[in-house]
């Protein structure tokens, strides 16, 4: 079955219930179709490879991005990095204790502070999992 | 082999494991979204944007309608426009052909290592450099999906392996929420998709995005 909306972008992996995180357990009921995901890939591939040329290609004809562009561009990084891993971190349930007594909250916050003094992904995805298997395996075993 | 080219992949080796372990994410989660490995490969390379990647993944194997796919991995690379821009004028001597090539390998990585050392060492061969730097990156990303397909479903659910994908991103969130008006854009944008989860048709992450962009240029204001 697929579960829409609970968690965010990722039902598939993080639905909100209580088996919290396992890959693909959604299956790939959505995916029957193989034109749409050719379709995706082809659209996507093509729009971004666009934004990659587009100044590399124009320049002599427009030199800079417009102010009026570049300052909502500033802050594309941090909003969607931000909107892709919030929701997956935090499920609000019914209680603040519950919401916050959270293994993937607890695993993400110590990954945060991995990520701010190392600045590297692969450190952050070793202390993120490492905690996230303590609390799992150990903790509340 | 050329001094310039060997320059560039020198300067990428220390970011390559991290590549190489995102590059396995977004394998084991094509697997995980039932693509087929022509198809894993396909998104790899013709995309070649690994958030965009695992976002559209995501979205695909959650059934949102194609248009909120397509929107949403947009919206995640339209920071390339920046590094566009910014990079043009160091290729502006290169005929079309060969800036469409580079164009193609543009990503945060090459783009920071390359204007880093363009402003640094004005006799480095631009393109060959760059090559080096852009190619070590495009080669381990690659190696790290076909090698993440290979894992695939070989490791345990109860792993939960699927939470590194917020794991990556966070590492990349982290560094990027560099100032007072990006930490406010990152908040805003974290704060509303928590909110707007559930919105129909998954516009989840287009929602947050858009409210924390506004949020980042108004904070900047203040700020000013």
């Amino acid at each position: 079955m697929i579960e829409l909306g609970a968690g965010g972008v990722a039902p598939a992996f993080l639905d909100a219930g209580g088996d919290p995180i396992s890959l693909g357990s959604a299956g790939g009921l959505a995916l029957t179709g193989p034109v749409r995901v050719w379709v995706a890939i082809v659209v996507i591939g093509v729009a971004t490879y666009g934004l990659r040329l587009s100044f590399i290609h124009l320049f002599g004809l427009i030199d800079e991005v417009p102010p009026w562009l570049r300052r909502p561009l500033r802050y594309v990084p941090p909003a969607v990095l931000a909107a892709l891993v919030i929701p997956d971190l935090i499920t609000v349930r019914p209680s603040v204790v519950a919401t916050l007594v959270d293994e993937r909250l607890i695993a993400g916050a110590v990954a945060a502070v991995a990520a701010w003094r190392t600045e590297s992904v692969f450190a952050t995805i070793a202390v993120g999992m490492v905690t996230l298997w303590l609390f799992r395996f150990v903790v509340l075993a | 082999m050329d001094k310039d080219l060997r320059a560039g992949i020198r300067d990428a080796s220390p970011l390559l494991l991290g590549i190489l372990s995102f590059g396995l994410v977004a394998g084991i989660a094509a697997v995980e979204a039932d693509l087929t490995f022509i198809q894993t490969l396909g998104i790899t390379v013709i995309v070649y944007a690994g958030a965009s990647q695992l976002a559209a993944l995501e979205l695909l194997d959650g059934g949102a309608p194609l248009a909120v796919v397509i929107g949403t991995a947009v919206v995640i690379n339209l920071r390339v426009v920046m590094y566009s821009a910014s990079i043009a004028p160091y290729f502006s001597a290169y005929r079309r052909r060969p800036r469409a090539v580079l164009a193609y390998l543009l990503t945060d990585h090459a783009y920071a290592l390359s204007v880093a050392e363009y402003a640094e060492n004005e006799d480095r061969d631009r393109r060959l450099y760059y090559l080096g730097a852009g190619g070590s990156i495009w080669v381990v990303w690659v190696v790290g999906t076909v090698a993440g397909v290979g894992l695939g479903t070989g490791v345990p659910e109860a792993w939960g392996f699927g939470f590194a994908v917020p794991l990556v991103f966070l590492g990349l969130l982290i560094p990027a929420m560099s100032n007072g008006p990006k930490a406010v854009a990152g908040i805003v944008a974290g704060a509303g998709a928590v909110l707007a989860a559930g919105a129909p048709l998954n516009l989840t992450l287009l929602i947050g995005s858009i409210a924390g962009i506004a949020a980042g240029v108004a904070a900047e204001e203040v700020w000013a």
